[in-house]
């Protein structure tokens, strides 16, 4: 009789390590092995030839896309016009001023971002109420000495960032507003946040630009110009607002009735419950939501090319269509595409990691 | 209160009645002169017509139009504000008074001149459209075509002026349709079409854009009439006659061969039409309330005509467009402008 315990085996070489995976995983039936093979292909024959034409044919500088190898991307006009490409037609001598504003940006982020930081609460009443002022003044001037420059000059990865911040901050809050109004008991209330999230939710945003940009300034009497970049702005914040409220109203829909009459027994009022007991919940269960309306009104903000505004999409085509550059398309576009995914997917790596620490608590 | 039901019913009415008049008291003349700038409503980027360089600085043909205008009103052709529109804003920006002057590659037709409340104040550039082929076709005109694919931009004109062509000569053609005009050349270069038609002025940019642009060629039948204007609003006559003459005084001084570099020596010239143009003599600007000199401004600041069309689209810029139907009556084109007198 065996009385002691056998040794453990160890398993067979074939289903260990990296050949193990390699059968578990790419291999383990004869599909599986097909669609392989067929992918590795097109990768090997795709990769290369891509590596040749974007790193070892590529030209780095020059003055015009003649200089260009034929054989190679072109990067020389992004390299040659990338001041354009994140200022736009900012006066040169004032682009510290948007430095400024993508420094306090950046900065407010951080703060907001960062759970080590402290004082959040500070953070975001001045991310919501004190930076959209403030960054008005730095870029728009004509207040504290700041010399103005006409919002017709703002371009490129700015007019992206400026339209993508004010369109977050505003939609934010309007959203939460109009959720609350839609589940309001008062009809009034109730029926025009209803009418108001199902209008916008209704039409595609490009139709709101374009009645924001071309009948707009038909409507209002000549005296008043309205700025186009503004009117771009509103439109957006309009449009975002009912897709957020949609997002929140989610959230306070999984919230239990029992948090709100328990609120309601201790005494608070309507708003002292939603902000203090009902809101919090339901906002932080949404964050995947909100994150991903932000990352969509992010991408959507090129939308406004179609009226004209040059954000950094539209003034990346403008530069295609210099003379001296024509021909270079593809890099311009896979430099747009580039910077846009560098940003939306920073955006989605903090909602994935906020989720995370939810799951921890 | 009504005035806010006029407004609100202004779009219908524009299409209806012919459009409204948004700075229906004070004259443009007026306007530009007290805010020290032009607006001008350009491509927010075509090239050789309008395009922004890497220092944000305009140029091309509908640019120097304007900075034409600017010269002759203010005496400073850089006083100009570009307002990048794109094909659908355009019309609008003028009607509402966003802009003095829509210099936009517009093409001058029945409709837009009765309907829209503008009027076209003259042609900068006949443009047309044509074919682009293969040189290793071997084909020198467009009736040998018959069968051929065809690259063409989804949604435009041309997809109909192409049609019509084909079949008024009885041919058969294949059409490939993209939806950008940067899609059909990639067509073309990847020999997906034999053919590749547009407007002739965008033909010469794209072929640019192919990997060998030596292997093109352009050919000489254009198939439909592209006359390309700067538009102002209707019922602002003077202003009309400013942006008007301001072109008319660019083609003058080609015909005279008076160009911006010799113009300060043309001064002292005897022959009395050069003398008109010049403001020496003659008409001057009073009639259009301008500075006696504006004609010389434009002329010094921008140059002729001829200047123009090299450096934004001709033999001094990468585009290389021949003259063709662009060269002055008097060398075998169509350009004619009425005299200073």
């Amino acid at each position: 009789m065996q009385r002691e315990m056998i040794e453990a085996r160890k398993p067979p070489v074939l289903s260990v390590g990296f050949i193990g995976w390699c059968r578990e995983k790419l291999f383990a039936t004869p599909t599986n092995s097909l669609v392989t093979v067929a992918i590795l292909y097109g990768l090997f024959s795709l990769i290369p030839s891509f590596i040749q034409w974007a790193f070892v044919d590529a030209t780095w500088a020059g003055a015009s896309s003649s200089e260009c190898s034929s054989e190679g991307a072109c990067w020389a006009f992004i390299s040659s016009r990338l001041d354009q490409f994140i200022y736009g037609f900012y006066p040169q001598e004032l682009s510290w001023r948007v430095d400024l504003f993508f420094i306090q940006l950046a900065a407010v982020l951080a703060w907001l971002m960062i759970p080590v930081l402290p004082g959040k609460k500070y953070s975001l009443a001045y991310g919501l109420i004190v930076m959209p002022v403030t960054s008005w003044i730095i870029l728009a001037g004509g207040l504290l000495g700041l010399e103005p420059v006409d919002t017709h000059d703002w371009g490129g990865l700015m007019v992206t960032l400026v339209l993508a911040m004010y369109g977050m901050l505003a939609s934010l809050p309007i959203g939460v507003l109009l959720a609350l109004g839609r589940r309001s008991e008062m009809p009034v209330v109730k029926t025009f946040c209803t009418v108001y999230i199902e209008l916008w939710r209704g039409v595609p945003l490009i139709t709101v630009l374009f009645m924001a940009s071309v009948m707009l300034p038909l409507f209002v009497p000549e005296e008043i110009v309205f700025d186009k970049l503004v009117r771009a702005m509103i439109g957006i914040v309009m449009f975002q607002s009912a897709y957020m409220a949609e997002v929140v109203r989610g959230g306070l829909q999984a919230i239990p009735k029992g948090q709100q009459e328990a609120s309601d027994s201790l005494g608070m009022g309507y708003w002292q419950s939603m902000c203090l007991v009902v809101l919090p919940q339901a906002i932080r269960l949404v964050i995947p939501g909100i994150v991903n309306t932000f990352i969509a009104l992010f991408k959507d903000t090129s939308l406004v090319l179609v009226i004209g505004l040059f954000d950094l999409l539209s003034i990346v085509q403008a530069g295609l269509n210099d003379p001296a550059w024509l021909g270079t398309s593809t890099e311009g576009y896979l430099f747009v595409g580039f910077v846009f995914w560098i940003f939306c997917f920073g955006m989605s790596r903090y909602s994935q990691s906020l989720e995370n620490n939810r799951q921890e608590h | 209160m009504l005035k806010a039901l006029v407004k609100l019913t202004l779009p219908a009415l524009l299409v209806a009645s012919g459009g409204l008049q948004a700075n229906e008291d004070g004259s443009t003349l007026e306007t530009v002169k007290e805010k020290g700038f032009l607006s001008c409503g350009v491509n927010t980027g075509l090239p050789g017509f309008a395009s922004p360089d890497d220092k944000g600085k305009w140029s091309g043909m509908d640019v120097d139009v304007c900075r034409g205008v600017a010269a002759a009103v203010l005496g400073n052709a850089d006083k100009v504000k570009y307002i990048p529109l794109t094909a659908k804003e355009r019309f609008t920006a003028l009607q509402s008074g966003e802009i003095d002057v829509l210099s936009r590659n517009t093409t001058w037709t029945l409709t837009r001149d009765a309907s829209l409340g503008l009027n076209f104040a003259g042609v900068a550039y006949y443009d047309g459209q044509g074919f682009m082929v293969s040189k290793d076709l071997g084909v020198t005109s467009a009736k040998q075509l018959d069968g051929a694919a065809v690259c063409i931009q989804s949604g435009t004109t041309t997809e109909l002026n192409l049609a019509d062509y084909f079949r008024t000569n009885g041919m058969k053609y294949q059409p490939v349709v993209f939806d950008t005009s940067d899609g059909t050349a990639k067509g073309f270069d990847s020999g997906r079409c034999d053919v590749l038609t547009s407007d002739q002025s965008q033909l010469y940019a794209l072929r640019l854009r192919l990997s060998k642009p030596d292997k093109a060629v352009v050919l000489p039948e254009v198939i439909s009439k592209e006359p390309l204007g700067p538009l102002v609003r209707q019922g602002d006559d003077q202003w009309f006659n400013i942006v008007k003459w301001s072109l008319s005084a660019m083609i003058n001084a080609e015909e005279l061969k008076v160009t911006s570099a010799n113009i300060d020596k043309m001064k002292s010239s005897t022959n009395p039409s050069i003398k008109r143009l010049l403001g020496i003599e003659g008409p001057k600007g009073k009639g259009m309330g301008l500075n006696d000199d504006w004609s010389y401004q434009v002329i010094k600041q921008v140059g002729n005509y001829g200047e123009i069309f090299e450096n934004n689209v001709g033999e001094g810029s990468p585009l290389k467009i021949e003259r063709g139907l662009n060269a002055l009556w008097s060398d075998g084109g169509i350009l004619y402008a009425p005299p200073f007198r």
